[in-house]
């Protein structure tokens, strides 16, 4: 098989496992999880030879592997598809395999496949747990078999293709299907538990929220094709077609921007929904209700990443007509969209109690840290944020869904109603469930940017280092704070959960999940430590230089490659400092919670702790200026306009239709058609009456007539023919 | 030779005599006489006609023959007819006969 034809099959097994799972396994558990691991080992076997195939190739960026196919004919052209394999692509790739794969490894712990089925469980809500005696013939509530275990492997497998389809392609429109596909799964993910409204409204925020985007980069997609006539990204990133879009005005002359610069205003947009960056960042945190791998494979392995790899992506559209000075129009929106989002969540996730939610806020918060850095043009630094937080965001999440995991089951055991994913619940869980313990720790000090060891160090040090060294001073100061508080939240998180001494009964009684599910996490744990070696900087005092620095070949997918920043003493003091300082803290304010006592933020803040744990009143807002008035027109005014306008204007034409019957009535069918009618049958009547006197019923008589008639025809016939 | 003319107009007087017997004579034998008159006033012109416009053909002689067969067949019906309705009605005059009256 040649690696082009490869390449287009990477996303098969996964559709595969969708429709098999879908239409003929979904009655055996079994079957259907085999299945779909066996699907993600099988694409990511395929990304992993790809990946050493290309890894012996030399200068690999400057000859990215491509093939083309004809899709369907555009007027007197074709639309062609094509997939692409460039640097970019292997390091999204290789994240996307492997975040995979070990997320549906973990799902199937995760499901509790193996454990009897709930008492009380039905289809759409989360399982309640089951009854059962041991052997001394005492009864135990223990955690019960997900009921659509099965539908939910068979989502994952589609929600895996269309990620595998978003990557490998090297088309506009075929990434944007991919992308649907992944809102969609999102979507039927985020509401699995359909029966809770809670998990209903989320999917459907979710989902609406991302469409906004949706739509209006639909809009770029449409305006590129339009001013280059093609969605091939090798077609479009040439210089000449850059230089010509950066040239042109845009449409209309809207803000005085450029074509290139409206048409990445549009895209950055579409991630901005997809991302889930403020103003569209409101979905993310409710997207928590799915179950906990669906948030993993979310806000790591898929979805976000998508929407920032999208930014990478169109870096050369986006960033058209950009000399280094001077930053573009779409990259000033990133840079601002991305610093504002990242401070603004990372405060938001100071005061969160969920465990899943601090990790939502602190997705959004990264989010934010890769679109900024993208937006003062750190290539390099966004992409290699983008692989190292997939990595440690995918185990904090399995990390919390593990906890939330042996909580839950605290709580059958002892039977109290607590909510398991309230921090405040939790506390001294390292020693109940120490692997679960460990690899969180390993993924919340990579988050922090805990220095040296972990691998969010190097990226977030990247990052904040690109913004130093091209004097985005505002950039460089927010992001810094951000980092702080990243570091401080990620410790609260840590403290809360697993140190001190257990705050309730059920995190007394937590225990160590299965296998199936620590597993991965220490495997995702190796690599939140080992990833950040392939882009240590090759300056970098003592350390640089061991290891080549792989990341920096990502740089080789654009048209002119980035150089790699100079070495800075003070970027890198400053996230070491507020790393450290960021941990310290929120340790030193945690690490005495004792069981009922309130955050001990909560009072020196006041009124401001207040707005943080409301997110800044975002969902009221929102639901004040789009979902009341959308429900307004709805419900309310659009029963005053059924009733009133729509059935009067019925009503209306209903009442005209009598008048014009009886009209036609009284002086067209009356008259006219029955007057005819009734003169024929009259005449006819009377013709008859007149007529039946000659019908004597004498044959002499008939006979006469017949000769009187006959003679006078020959006459008649005579004078006028004859002469 | 006698004329045509002689035997048309004998023929003509034989068909009027005919067609008057039908028309004024009630009784429904006599009717039937009369048209079996006007069928020999035919024939007679036919035969005439045969003999002085066309006489090596034989066609006029057929006609007349066929004519015959004709006449013979319909006074057999009409006979019937009149066995059958004086049976019914004591009667055979023509105008005491007006089953066909609305």
């Amino acid at each position: 098989m040649t690696i082009e034809s490869m390449i287009w099959l990477i996303p098969l097994a996964p559709i595969l496992a969708f429709f098999i799972i879908v239409l003929f396994t979904n009655r055996s558990k079994w079957l259907s999880h085999t299945l779909a691991i066996l699907a993600a080992l099988t694409s990511a076997v395929m990304v992993f030879w790809l990946i050493s195939k290309v890894l012996s190739t030399e200068h690999f960026g400057e000859h990215p592997i491509q093939s083309y196919l004809p899709w369907f004919p555009a007027g007197d052209s074709w639309f062609t598809i094509s997939v692409l394999v460039d640097p970019l692509t292997i390091l999204t790739l290789f994240f996307v395999a492997v975040t995979i794969l070990m997320i549906f490894i973990y799902s199937v712990g995760y499901h509790n496949f193996g454990a009897p089925k709930g008492d009380h469980d039905r289809p759409g809500l989360q399982p309640h747990g089951a009854t059962v005696s041991d052997a001394h013939g005492h009864k135990h509530t223990v955690m019960s078999i997900e009921p659509m275990y099965s539908r939910f492997f068979a989502f994952f497998g589609l929600f895996a293709f269309g990620m595998y389809l978003l990557v490998t392609t090297g088309n506009l429109l075929v990434l944007f299907i991919g992308w649907e596909i992944m809102g969609l799964c999102s979507y039927l993910l985020i509401g699995f538990w359909f029966a809770k409204p809670s998990a209903r409204a989320a999917g459907i925020k979710a989902f609406l929220t991302t469409r906004v985007a949706d739509v209006l980069m639909l809009l770029g997609i449409a305006y590129l094709y339009f001013a280059t006539g093609t969605l091939n990204y090798k077609e479009i990133f040439v210089p000449e077609v850059l230089e010509g879009l950066a040239a042109t005005p845009a449409i209309g002359n809207i803000l005085g921007l450029s074509a290139a610069g409206l048409i990445g205003i549009l895209i950055v947009i579409g991630t901005i929904g997809k991302s889930s960056q403020w103003p569209l960042h409101v979905w993310l945190p409710d997207a928590m209700e799915g179950p906990t791998p669906v948030s993993a494979m979310i806000h790591a392995a898929t979805m976000v990443s998508a929407g920032v790899y999208l930014v990478i992506r169109f870096f050369p559209l986006l960033s058209a007509g950009w000399d280094g000075h001077g930053l573009t129009a779409p990259m000033q929106l990133m840079a601002f969209i991305g610093t504002f989002t990242a401070i603004f969540a990372a405060t938001i996730a100071i005061a969160q109690n969920d465990v899943k939610r601090v990790l939502a806020y602190s997705t959004i918060s990264q989010l934010g840290f890769m679109i900024a850095a993208l937006g003062i043009g750190g290539y390099i630094a966004a992409a290699f944020h983008l692989m190292t937080h997939a990595f440690f965001k995918a185990l904090l999440f399995l990390g919390s869904g593990s906890v939330i995991h042996g909580v839950e089951h605290g709580v059958l055991h002892t039977g109290d109603h607590i909510d398991p994913q309230d921090m405040f619940n939790m506390g001294g869980l390292r020693k109940k469930m120490p692997v679960t313990f460990w690899t969180f720790l390993v993924g919340g000090f990579a988050l922090a940017g805990f220095p040296i060891l972990t691998a969010g160090f190097w990226s977030k040090d990247e990052i904040l280092a690109d913004a130093f060294i091209h004097q985005h001073w505002p950039v460089f100061i927010t992001l810094a704070v951000a980092a702080l508080i990243t570091a401080f939240y990620t410790m609260r998180q840590i403290t809360l959960t697993f140190l001190g001494q257990p705050r309730t009964k059920a995190a007394e009684h937590a225990h160590e999940s299965h296998w199936t599910m620590t597993l991965p996490l220490v495997i995702l744990a190796i690599f939140a430590v080992v990833i950040g070696w392939a882009g240590i900087p090759e300056e970098f005092p003592v350390l640089g230089g061991i290891l080549p620095n792989v990341v920096h070949v990502v740089g080789e997918s654009l048209p002119e490659h980035p150089e790699a920043i100079p070495f800075n003493w003070l970027p890198l003091l400053t996230s070491i400092v507020v790393s450290l300082g960021g941990l310290f803290l929120g340790w030193l304010v945690y690490r005495n919670v004792k069981a009922g006592q309130p955050d001990p933020l909560a009072k020196p803040l006041g009124p401001i702790w207040t707005v943080l744990k409301n997110k800044y009143y975002f969902d009221e807002l929102y639901d004040y200026i789009f979902v009341r008035p959308a429900k307004w027109m709805a419900e309310d005014f659009a029963i005053w306009m059924d009733t009133n306008v729509i059935d009067g204007i019925l009503h209306g034409i209903a009442s005209v239709g009598p008048i014009l019957g009886s009209f036609f009535r009284n002086y067209i069918d009356k008259p006219i058609v029955n007057g005819f009618g009734d003169w024929i049958a009259d005449v006819t009547r009377k013709m008859g009456v007149s007529l039946r006197v000659i019908q004597t019923g004498r044959i002499q008589q008939y006979m006469l007539m017949a000769l009187v008639s006959l003679v006078a025809f020959g006459v008649v016939f005579y004078l006028l023919l004859v002469q | 030779m006698i004329p045509l003319s002689w035997y048309l107009i004998f023929a003509a007087a034989l068909f009027c005599i005919g067609l008057y017997t039908v028309l004024v004579r009630r009784n429904a034998i006599i009717i039937l006489m009369g048209i079996e008159l006007m069928l020999n006033a035919v024939n007679v012109n036919l035969v005439a006609f045969w003999r002085y416009v066309n006489p090596q053909l034989i066609a006029g002689q057929v006609f007349a023959v066929m004519v015959f067969a004709v006449a013979a067949a319909e006074v057999a019906v009409g006979l019937a007819i009149f066995i059958s309705l004086y049976r019914r009605r004591n009667t055979v005059a023509a105008d005491e006969v007006d089953l066909m009256k609305w």
